[in-house]
């Protein structure tokens, strides 16, 4: 076995790192988070020429790698920045797309020229991915969809929206949910708005729209949850570089607060505790490891590591950011400092593809299947 | 042993149930259901009410309007008034510097601040921690330097919460250099108008203005507003500290958020079903009621007994330790409650004023942002950690 990256990841890893030490400081960042788009088109266009979109997906469908090793290294770089562009949103989309084949778009949407999102959950669909209400009806021949659909990252600025409805089938099955390509016109009714840790999302409502279908009809959920096993080893990757930015943090802050005449790193209690956390993300880093080395495994196998991964980043999400609030004091409650905007992507994060609960239970299920 | 409320206890009950249902209006209550930003207006007018009924300050001796109700009456008070959603009293002129005031302060300080705490005259803040004295507060260095019938006041306190509304503020300042760090501490009344005192906000990770930075560039402070003795004010402040417990344990404000968690779970729905009937959820929600029902009985426990003349003691660490963690608890079951809808956040909608359709469920917007303002509860009016250290000194000879 050998866990150390090969040379041409650690340049990506390199080049990433080094252009957000040098353009994306925490000022940067809630200047991008809190405009009106809540990120930044110029940056979006920067990460293209990088060619950090491209980093996301394989040279068959026109990037430069895909794999998820790729993944991890291009996310837990994003974490440590706290970065809001649309990675995410691209990574989902893109996926399916490349997936059905659909390259030409997703070229464009690589080189920048076109954003992409995935219009899947909805108001009650909570993290099951099967349950998709929007229907999809053909007529003459052409597709048309209606529905709702809920907390869109990246739904607003999106050019293009890979939309999931059902074509047959109930609420619950994953038959009978195909995939749909909509173009995010005006008809297409959307409210944005700030996700309360600074990212693009929105409520999308529609309306007898016309659809492209992307591969099958009905055989959509396949694809989307590949390309949900995708997201979740990505997510969880930003979420260990966000944890390993709130750890250095507290332990730096630990040798330079003082109270009681000493750092309040020489007291035994807060020692532990930030022994444990670092344990912790260890585990983490492992866990993260494991969905990225096995998304190109049976789904099975796929699944239960990604389910894995995701509960660790819940638990252990917590554990992190509730200790590096509280041994920082009062100074980790402020806006100001820029801890508590890590703690609260950390724990947004579990709201993502489904938190800590969904995804102990998945996987106690699919060791049921196994 | 008796666990049940006596007759009388279920009567006051009732009646103070039929106070709330009568007095507390309705925009007020609605706005705490919803989360939306209470004003100074609110929390003013609620106190008004409160003390029109002569029930805004149950603690202080009778005599200067307070109640003499047991603890039981007190524990169904608070459990009252929280569940009917009632905005918490703002402690600091109330149960922080008022019980100081009876007993160290003097005849002419009573006769003057306490009716003006209770009609409203005057708001008070907190100004205790410094940037350098946190948990280690005797480190304080705000000075107060004599000189004639003034004191000249120089330094800057922090994290004063509400300090933008406030026209008085109570401080811990450094009188004496000499012994102890300790021993050189006064307690000082300031009136905030005087020259010389600056307010700057500080905005917390949600986003709100709750705390400020108090800054004192040459403030002349009659002596007058000397609690009791000079170099005495770490005694005073102990003592508060030790003495108020009403409300450490966060019973009432507990069992309401557990009430309300539980109506929102009930409405979640997951694969269809409710949230509360999800083995996973369940159990969540089941052990922070089995603690917090346990709880109820810690704090009636040591309620009970400081009303029968109990010596205080770490008691109020234990109450504050564990239940600020049961309060955070409840704050964090309602993050997962909502699932994808903990992630939608506009602060505007947190305004009374705000008519949109809501993004989500209505009462989904303020829950990610309580989940971290709450945070806040186990770092204040000494941190968990403190709290655990006096336990170890007081309770175990280790
Ligand atoms: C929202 C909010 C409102 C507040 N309102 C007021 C107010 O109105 N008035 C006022 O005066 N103050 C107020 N405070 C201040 C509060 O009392 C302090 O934040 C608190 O005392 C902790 O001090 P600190 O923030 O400096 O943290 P520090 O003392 O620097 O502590 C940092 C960490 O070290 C830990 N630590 C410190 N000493 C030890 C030890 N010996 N052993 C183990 N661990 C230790 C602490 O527990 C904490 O986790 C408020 C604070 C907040 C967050």
């Amino acid at each position: 076995m050998d866990f150390s990256l090969k040379d041409d990841r650690r340049m990506l890893q390199e080049t990433l790192m080094r252009f957000l030490a040098d353009n994306y400081d925490i000022e940067k960042r809630h200047g991008f988070a809190m405009s009106d788009e809540h990120f930044s088109r110029e940056m979006w266009g920067q990460f293209a020429e990088l060619g950090i979109i491209g980093a996301l997906f394989p040279e068959k469908v026109g990037g430069y790698g895909g794999e998820g090793v790729d993944l991890m290294v291009v996310f837990e770089a994003l974490g440590r920045h706290l970065v809001v562009e649309p990675f995410l949103p691209t990574l989902l989309a893109g996926s399916v797309l490349a997936g059905t084949g659909n390259i030409h778009l997703l070229e464009q949407a690589i080189a920048g020229d076109r954003l992409l999102a995935l219009a899947h959950g909805e108001p009650d669909s909570r993290y099951e991915l099967e349950r998709v209400a929007t229907t999809a009806v053909k007529k003459d021949d052409a597709w048309h969809v209606s529905g709702n659909k809920a907390v869109v990252l990246g739904g607003k600025a999106a050019t293009h929206l890979v939309v999931s409805a059902r074509t047959s089938g109930e609420q619950g099955e994953e038959k009978g949910i195909s995939l749909f390509l909509v173009e995010n016109r005006e008809s297409v009714r959307c409210r944005d708005y700030a996700t309360f840790d600074g990212y693009a999302a929105a409520e999308i409502v529609l309306d007898d729209e016309a659809a492209e279908l992307l591969g099958e009809e009905g055989n959509g959920f396949p694809l989307l949850e590949e390309a949900h096993a995708r997201a979740i080893t990505a997510v969880t990757a930003e979420a260990l570089g966000a944890m390993e930015v709130a750890r250095a943090m507290t332990v730096e802050y630990m040798k330079e607060r003082k109270q009681f005449g000493v750092p309040i790193g020489k007291f035994q209690a807060l020692q532990h505790r930030m022994a444990d956390v670092l344990i912790e993300i260890e585990q983490m880093r492992s866990a993260v490891i494991n969905t990225a080395g096995h998304l190109g495994d049976t789904p099975l196998v796929r699944e239960r590591y990604a389910s894995s991964a995701k509960y660790l980043a819940g638990t252990i999400g917590r554990q992190v950011a509730e200790e590096a609030i509280q041994i920082h004091g009062g100074m980790g409650m402020t806006w100001e400092y820029a801890v508590g905007h890590f703690a609260k992507r950390i724990i947004m994060i579990d709201h993502l593809f489904g938190d800590t609960d969904h995804h102990l239970e998945r996987y106690i299920a699919l060791g049921r299947n196994g | 042993m008796d666990l049940g409320y006596s007759k009388e206890e279920n009567e006051f009950r009732e009646e103070v149930r039929n106070f709330l249902a009568e007095n507390l209006p309705e925009r007020i209550s609605e706005k705490v259901r919803l989360g939306k930003r209470l004003g100074r207006d609110d929390m003013a007018r609620w106190h008004a009410i409160l003390n029109e009924r002569g029930w805004l300050a149950p603690g202080w001796p009778a005599e200067h309007g307070g109640t003499n109700w047991t603890a039981v009456q007190k524990h169904i008070f608070d459990e009252e008034t929280w569940a009917a959603g009632a905005p918490r009293t703002v402690p600091f002129g109330i149960s922080m510097l008022a019980p100081v005031l009876h007993k160290f302060g003097s005849e002419e300080q009573k006769r003057h601040y306490l009716p003006r705490i209770l009609d409203g005259t005057d708001w008070w803040c907190q100004g205790y921690s410094e940037p350098g004295a946190g948990s280690d507060l005797a480190s304080l260095r705000t000075s107060a330097t004599r000189d004639g019938d003034h004191y000249i006041v120089n330094g800057q306190k922090t994290w004063t919460t509400l300090g933008q509304y406030a026209n008085m503020i109570f401080c811990l300042v450094r009188t004496s250099g000499e012994g102890k760090p300790q021993e050189g501490i006064s307690f000082l009344l300031i009136d905030m108008d005087t020259p010389g005192v600056e307010v700057r906000p500080i905005i917390l990770i949600d986003g709100e203005h709750e705390v400020n930075e108090v800054f004192f560039d040459n403030v002349k402070v009659p002596v007058e507003n000397l609690v009791g003795e000079e170099n005495m004010g770490w005694t005073y402040a102990k003592y508060l500290l030790t003495h108020e417990r009403t409300g450490t344990a966060n019973i009432g404000n507990s069992n309401a958020a557990l009430q309300r968690l539980k109506k929102i779970a009930g409405e979640q729905r997951k694969a269809g079903r409710s949230l509360l009937d999800d083995p996973y959820f369940a159990a969540r929600l089941a052990r922070v009621e089995i603690d917090l029902e346990a709880m109820k009985t810690t704090n009636l426990r040591i309620l009970v007994d400081a009303d029968a003349g109990a010596a205080p003691g770490p008691e109020s660490s234990m109450l504050k330790v564990k239940g600020t963690i049961i309060r955070q608890e409840i704050n964090d079951l309602a993050r997962r409650a909502l699932g994808p809808y903990a992630l939608p956040f506009s602060s505007e909608a947190m305004d009374e004023g705000y008519n949109d359709e809501p993004v989500g469920p209505e009462y989904a917007n303020p829950i990610a942002a309580k989940y971290f303002n709450n945070r806040k509860m186990s770092i204040y009016a000494g941190s968990n950690e403190i709290q655990r250290e006096i336990i170890k000194k007081t309770k175990m000879d280790l």
